[in-house]
């Protein structure tokens, strides 16, 4: 049984879509403690000894099953720095739901700081999907600064989905991957800041053996006076492919700067970046208003589709 | 019934006033299928945007079954049953060509619905309901989902603007059948384009012909083919 409150289940809903407890492994958090574990045949979770945070150990050839991870925070207040280390088996197949809500209705900021650990043997395959997303109408600030990293061994392939749509006030974020021979990773990064918000992105991406290939791709949307920094860099250290592309809309006041950059220490690094920042274009509302729409909603659409 | 009366539209250019519409007048019935043609720079394209909102007269009026719709906004004169496909569609990132067929249908579209109107522009709808309309689709297959999306809407007054422009040979034998599909299941709704092509002329109850902001001749394709081709101006070197 799942020890969480109505707000937690809003949270829950929020960030990992889910309306009751999900099949296969899941660890819940809430308000720094454990609120339901669920482990398989193949996917064990143990806390750390130090209570620091978990490790989730998949045996090799597992597929088709899931872990949920999802974290909440409903009190205000709380700060917390969790590890989570998750080491996939060889030939394995899983999806991993990671995520973290905040609720802060006080004064006092709340911050989850999750550094994740990746450790993906040969030939496996993730999926990692990662939401963040706050709420409440409290003075106390909203604050995620995930780190993740990403240690990827021959023939691998990893997916990251992270998305960011919605009232966190402050968020820093840093991404490091280390991919090796044939190794596959795929980031898609949605990103929407609004009010005062404030949010950094930064990858690092190693492509250390031959055959190994990135896609990082970023898509956001600052709107009022929020800020966003967008910081991707590939370096290609043997022959490989990576691109890197950061999409932007920019509305009201808001601020994006944007820096892909790529490193090359070999003659076959095959690496390419673009950066785009714009507003919506006249026309496409236009378009859409003469579907019915109004300009409002019309907005609303175009910012959705690209967030999509 | 659409009316125009009296309208005038101008722009200024380097302290210079410009009129492009002159003092127009016209009238399209329910039921009718209307050609505009004229030379390029005649005010065609101005005068679609013009009834569907996008700009504003300098003078006279526009009436839509007799209500003055003239400061009326583009929604809410899409709300009142008028439809404009653009001669240059819009691209969207992220937005799925089954999503705009959503939107401009008002309701939750079911797929195959969707996929209908598709097959009526001669796409295959299997290969396009889920792509972005982005740059990755071709101009040919921009404007057949522009069509589509008028399909979607059923209004009153359905406007185009160039549906031939930039589009290849192949994809305009589909097009005139499209628009011959579309005369012969008019009913009381009615269509207005504007084309330089001879054979979507030649199934328009009325064409008028634009020149200077002004309409210059009007009448069927038997009466006024003749002069047009014979004409010697821009329209009939396109016309050939």
């Amino acid at each position: 049984m799942l020890k969480l409150d109505a707000i937690q289940k809003r949270l829950i809903e929020e960030i990992a879509d889910l309306h009751s407890v999900p099949e296969g492994a899941y660890n819940f958090r809430a308000n720094s403690e454990l609120a339901g574990r669920n482990t398989t045949a193949n996917i064990d979770i143990v806390s750390k000894e130090d209570g620091s945070g978990i490790d989730i150990r998949i045996k090799p050839g597992t597929r088709k099953e899931s872990v949920h991870i999802p974290v909440v925070l409903s009190q205000s207040g709380i700060k917390e720095t969790v590890y989570n280390d998750f080491y996939v088996g060889e030939d394995s197949d899983v999806v991993i739901v990671a995520g973290c809500g905040i609720d802060n209705c006080g004064t006092q900021d709340s911050e989850h700081d999750g550094i994740h650990r990746f450790y993906i043997g040969k030939n496996a395959r993730v999926r990692y999907v990662e939401k963040h997303y706050g709420s409440g109408d409290g003075r106390g600030q909203r604050i995620l600064n995930p780190v993740t990293e990403v240690y990827m061994e021959e023939g691998s392939s990893m997916e990251m989905e992270m998305e960011q749509i919605k009232g966190v006030d402050s968020t820093d974020r840093r991404t490091i991957a280390e991919l090796k021979g044939d190794a596959k990773l795929v980031v898609k990064e949605r990103l929407m800041t609004h009010g005062s918000q404030n949010a950094v992105s930064d990858y690092q991406v190693n492509l250390n053996g031959a055959g190994a290939t990135a896609d990082v791709v970023s898509r956001s949307v600052a709107r009022d006076v929020s800020s966003q920094t967008f910081n991707a860099r590939i370096t290609g250290n043997a022959p490989c492919s990576g691109h890197t592309e950061c999409d932007s809309i920019i509305m009201d006041s808001g601020h994006i700067l944007a820096i892909p950059s790529l490193e090359a220490n070999h003659v076959d690094a095959m690496l390419v970046h673009e950066a785009a920042i714009g507003k919506i274009a006249g026309d496409q509302l236009v378009k859409l208003m003469t579907l019915g729409l109004t300009e409002q909603q019309a907005e609303e659409q175009i910012i959705n589709g690209f967030l999509q | 019934m659409l009316e125009i009366r009296n309208l005038s539209f101008s722009v200024e250019e380097d302290g210079i006033r410009k009129d492009i519409i002159k003092n127009l007048n016209a009238t399209v019935k329910d039921g009718k299928f209307i050609v505009i043609t004229g030379p390029n720079g005649s005010g065609k394209s101005t005068l679609a945007r013009l009834i569907m909102g996008i700009e504003k007269p300098s003078a006279g009026q526009i009436l839509l079954d007799g209500e003055d719709i003239t400061w009326l906004s583009i929604t809410e004169r899409a709300k009142k049953g008028i439809s404009f496909a653009f001669q240059q569609p819009v691209r969207f990132k992220g937005i799925r060509v089954k999503d705009l067929l959503r939107l401009a249908s008002g309701k939750n579209l079911s797929v195959s619905a969707a996929c209908d109107y598709l097959s009526e522009v001669g796409l295959c709808a299997r290969d396009y309901i889920d792509r972005e309309i982005n740059s990755s689709l071709s101009g040919g297959e921009l404007k057949r989902i522009e069509i589509a999306t008028l399909l979607a809407r059923h209004t009153r007054l359905s406007l185009f603007d160039e549906p031939e422009a930039g589009i290849d040979l192949w994809s305009f034998q589909n097009l005139i059948r499209i628009f011959e599909k579309m005369r012969n299941e008019i009913k009381d709704s009615s269509i207005l384009i504007i084309s330089h092509q001879e054979r979507i002329l030649n199934i328009a109850d009325e064409i008028l012909m634009l020149s200077d902001g002004t309409i210059r001749e009007r009448g069927t394709p038997a009466e006024l083919m003749p002069k047009l081709v014979n004409a010697g101006n821009g329209v009939c070197q396109k016309l050939r």
